[in-house]
């Protein structure tokens, strides 16, 4: 698909200006590639944000299609919380990172999105990033004894 | 969310037994354990617990080149391998910025819905098995032999196939075999009226699959939910119509959509799916061009055999390709398509190595499952039953 026809599918900026106007005392910078749209947001604005991107109208963004982080070792804040949202009334979507240090912990967006549930379990399984305020925070895919956190870099293939 | 319905007026002297549901059980489709705590019959918790078919595909693909991975997708959702494999190429093309030709585009969207109605044909045929109606299943695995054959025809393997690659496909259908896939999906329509009359108004399916595990369209998109599970519950949206992708805008097709969301309407929304696939691999069929199959990207598409042969250039492409493997722009880029079982959607970061950075799988069916938690609660053990078969989970997507 031509770049021109995927950037009518993400968020042509809207939320970026929106959150100014109304949080305009969070540092949120924006990133574009291949049309796709990214707003990185400090951490303790993160629910502000989330709630605010859910709740405005013009913004609507109802649906999270997904939770994941991203582990950047050699970084000062390895950990990158990415969340992907899509609004049905807009037929957008966004992308919207946080960065954490290396003992990630962040508040959960389950009360915002209770989908969130087993998406941010798997993060946590997956990566140990802990999920604050979340109703049932333990391993989804490993076994409950298993030690380590899989898909962090430091953590090798063959174990 | 609503409040989940109880059958029974909530009775904190009664007592309660746990048992567990799987991972062995006939009904779970894999290896899919709930715990299940019981009041009599009536289900008051309901504790799913994955990862038996665990098998790290996140860590594999940042141990893969880009294009070795593809024959790792197959194996998540293997009743629709070919979907699995369409959704990671458009992601990599995206991150790489190529787009396929129009014979590529036409022949995957015939491959993606071929492999739409296998899948809804095995779900069709194990959810009324499970349900005590037997004769479907022999219809519907029926029709799935013939499916397979063609695939085999295709690509040489029946199960993980493996076919599509990152700029193209490993090779072109002919015309011989496009001709048989029409035949084909002119004979299953007929199965589809067979399978309905067998069940749409069959009083003990009626009664066995309305009014279980109901889910109102605020909660559905409120959990997450997609695909067929997300439109039962009357919420049109399909990311063939809504984010268009391949050549589906080109194709005239219904999006069915349910009005209670319980089991019976899922039931109803995939037959329809299969009925509206077979429409687009119809049209699909009619308007197929001649032409090549491969995007013009020597960096990334592996040139012709003879070319490699005789040709400098294409003979140290198919080098570089084959040992180092092929170098995208760093970036991160989301793309998802609509699977059998709901939005799959890859996020792919990469920082220009000849494996990705990172390869998160957004699985339709993991996130779709986690409502059965709250679908099975006041309802009895054998509507758990029902409940599954309705979700359609593939325990390879939803582990991974």
């Amino acid at each position: 698909m031509s770049a021109e026809k995927t950037a009518a599918l993400w968020d042509d900026g809207t939320s970026s200006r929106r959150l100014a106007d109304a949080l305009s005392e969070v540092e949120i910078s924006a990133s574009d590639f291949r049309g796709e749209t990214t707003l990185i947001v400090p951490v303790d604005a993160l629910l502000d944000v989330m709630a605010f991107l859910r709740d405005d109208p013009e913004c609507s963004y109802d649906f999270l299609t997904d939770v994941t982080a991203v582990h950047w070792p050699a970084d000062a804040e390895p950990f990158e919380v990415v969340y992907h949202l899509y609004s049905f009334e807009r037929n957008t979507r966004l992308r919207v990172k946080t960065r954490l240090g290396p003992e990630p912990k962040l508040p959960s967006v389950v009360e915002l999105w209770p989908g969130a549930n087993w998406l941010e379990r798997e993060c946590y399984d997956m990566f140990g990033v802990t999920f604050e305020g979340h109703p049932d925070l333990r391993r989804i895919l490993m076994p409950d004894d298993f030690e380590g956190w899989p898909l962090r870099k430091e953590f090798p293939l063959k174990c | 969310m609503s409040e989940p319905v109880y059958r029974l007026p909530p009775d904190e002297d009664s007592e309660r037994i746990t048992i567990n549901m799987g991972p062995s059980h006939p009904a779970t489709h894999g290896v899919l354990r709930l715990v299940l705590e019981l009041d009599g019959e009536v289900v008051r918790s309901c504790k799913p617990d994955l990862g038996y078919l665990h098998r790290g595909f996140e860590k594999i693909a940042e141990n893969k080149t880009w294009q070795q991975f593809m024959t790792w997708t197959d194996r998540m959702d293997y009743l629709a391998p070919i979907s699995n494999n369409t959704a990671y190429a458009l992601a990599v093309e995206k991150l790489l910025g190529i787009e396929v030709p129009r014979r590529c585009k036409d022949l995957r969207v015939i491959l993606c819905e071929m492999a739409r109605i296998s899948a809804h044909l095995l779900w069709l045929g194990t959810h009324a098995l499970d349900l005590g109606a037997m004769t479907v299943f022999f219809y519907t695995f029926q029709q799935r032999e013939y499916l397979y054959d063609l695939f085999e025809k295709l690509t040489g393997a029946r199960l993980t196939t493996s076919t599509i690659r990152i700029g193209g496909m490993a090779r072109d259908a002919s015309a011989e075999w496009l001709g048989e896939v029409g035949q084909w999906n002119k004979q299953i329509v007929k199965i589809y009226d067979e399978c309905e009359g067998l069940l749409t108004r069959n009083r003990i399916w009626v009664d066995r699959t309305r009014d279980i595990g109901v889910m109102s369209a605020e909660d559905a998109i409120a959990m997450s939910l997609s695909g067929p599970v997300l439109r039962a519950s009357g919420v049109e949206w399909d990311l063939r119509r809504a984010q268009p992708y391949l050549s589906y805008p080109d194709y005239d097709f219904e999006i069915p959509v349910g009005t209670v969301g319980d089991t019976y309407d899922r039931y109803l929304v995939r037959i329809e799916e299969m009925r509206q696939s077979s429409r687009i691999i119809e049209q699909a069929l009619a308007s197929i061009p001649d032409g090549p199959i491969n995007a013009d990207a020597p960096k990334v598409v592996l040139p012709p055999k003879e070319k490699v042969l005789t040709s400098m250039e294409d003979l140290i492409h198919h080098f570089i390709i084959l040992t180092e493997g092929i170098h995208p722009p760093e970036g991160e880029v989301y793309h998802a398509i609509e699977a059998p079982k709901g939005e799959l959607g890859f996020y792919i970061v990469s920082d220009g190595a000849p494996s990705a950075y990172r390869c998160r799988i957004r699985a339709g069916a993991f996130v779709n499952l986690q409502s059965v938690e709250r679908m099975a609660l006041g309802h009895m053990v054998a509507d758990v039953v029902a409940i599954i078969g309705s979700l359609d989970p593939v325990m390879g997507e939803v582990d991974r």
